[in-house]
């Protein structure tokens, strides 16, 4: 039978997965983006299961929320990636430090 | 027993897609492999009935973030060679914190399957008696969480003018239609009425 462990245990990987991502493609802001999706998402699985094995809605009204979040994100994102593109001529994480922060 | 075999699919395919999002050497590559991952995800919430979080998985995810970043990345013309070559140099210490990681997230479900902690006694929200998951998500999102949805609403908002105004520039050395100075244009600025005497031309 499927449990809520196995909910659990595929989100985490999917969670670790992310977080791998950012780590082995640090030189690209894609991936990256890429990447925070793929954790968002993990932690999307987390709340939909709880959420259908206690039996409460308010897990699946929060994971839109997380959905609407990471849409804002995804799109401020790209864009600041392309106005950073069009200056620079690349996209290597490596090289922004323009602001010294 | 087609429950279990249905799981075990989608969870399969969403670690492998995930999997590759991350290792594919092409970023065009990789936004198609987050499609798959999406839509396995969408597979895995529908078996526990939350069908409108799936659809609205596909629909957000797949129909607009992914096709996002199939743009840009088709877009940008970028030498993504050179981009992979700290892959390698980073592989060891990325492998030793997700092996932490996962060791970490394990220890907690075994503690969580052990017995778990008793935070209420019940549901806070349950489902209405009959009502289908679409009825129950909505009757909640209407009523008691009406601020946090329209706060929703205004980040989408917010985040369609910033990524408007961050990506548009006014370009140099071409006149684009002002659409505001031609509608504020009135007659009396654009016309005269003159009466000019016979032999006399009109001075402009």
């Amino acid at each position: 039978m499927i449990g809520i462990e196995h909910y659990i245990v595929v989100s985490s990987i999917l969670f670790v997965m992310g977080v791998l991502g950012i780590f082995l493609n640090r030189k690209n802001v894609i991936i990256i983006l890429m990447a925070i999706e793929l954790i968002l998402l993990a932690v999307n699985i987390n709340l939909v299961a709880f959420s259908a094995f206690l039996g409460d809605m308010v897990g699946q009204v929060f994971a839109m929320f997380v959905l609407t979040v990471a849409a804002g994100e995804a799109a401020i994102g790209l864009a600041i990636l392309v106005i950073y593109f069009r200056g620079r001529g690349t996209i290597a994480v490596d090289d922004i430090n323009r602001m010294k922060g | 027993m087609i429950q279990v075999f249905t799981f075990y699919l989608f969870a399969t395919l969403l670690i492998a897609s995930g999997a590759f999002t991350i290792f594919s050497r092409n970023p065009v590559h990789s936004v198609l492999w987050l499609i798959l991952a999406f839509f396995n995800a969408a597979g895995l919430m529908v078996l526990v009935g939350a069908e409108f979080i799936a659809m609205l998985l596909v629909i957000v995810y797949v129909g607009a973030v992914a096709v996002l970043f199939l743009f840009v990345v088709m877009m940008l013309d970028i030498d993504f060679a050179e981009l992979r070559a700290g892959f390698m140099k980073n592989v060891p210490l990325g492998i030793l914190l997700a092996i932490i990681f996962v060791c970490e997230l394990i220890f907690g479900i075994g503690a969580y399957r052990a017995g778990k902690i008793e935070l209420a006694d019940a549901p806070v929200n349950p489902a209405r008696e009959g009502a289908s998951n679409i009825e129950a998500v909505g009757e909640l999102l209407y009523t008691k969480y009406i601020f946090l949805f329209e706060t929703a609403g205004i980040i989408l908002l917010v985040a369609m003018v910033g990524a408007i105004v961050l990506t548009n520039r006014k370009r140099a050395g071409v006149r684009p239609q002002k659409v505001a100075d031609q509608v504020a244009r009135r007659p009396e600025d654009a016309t005269r009425n003159m009466q000019p005497e016979v032999g006399k031309g009109v001075e402009l």
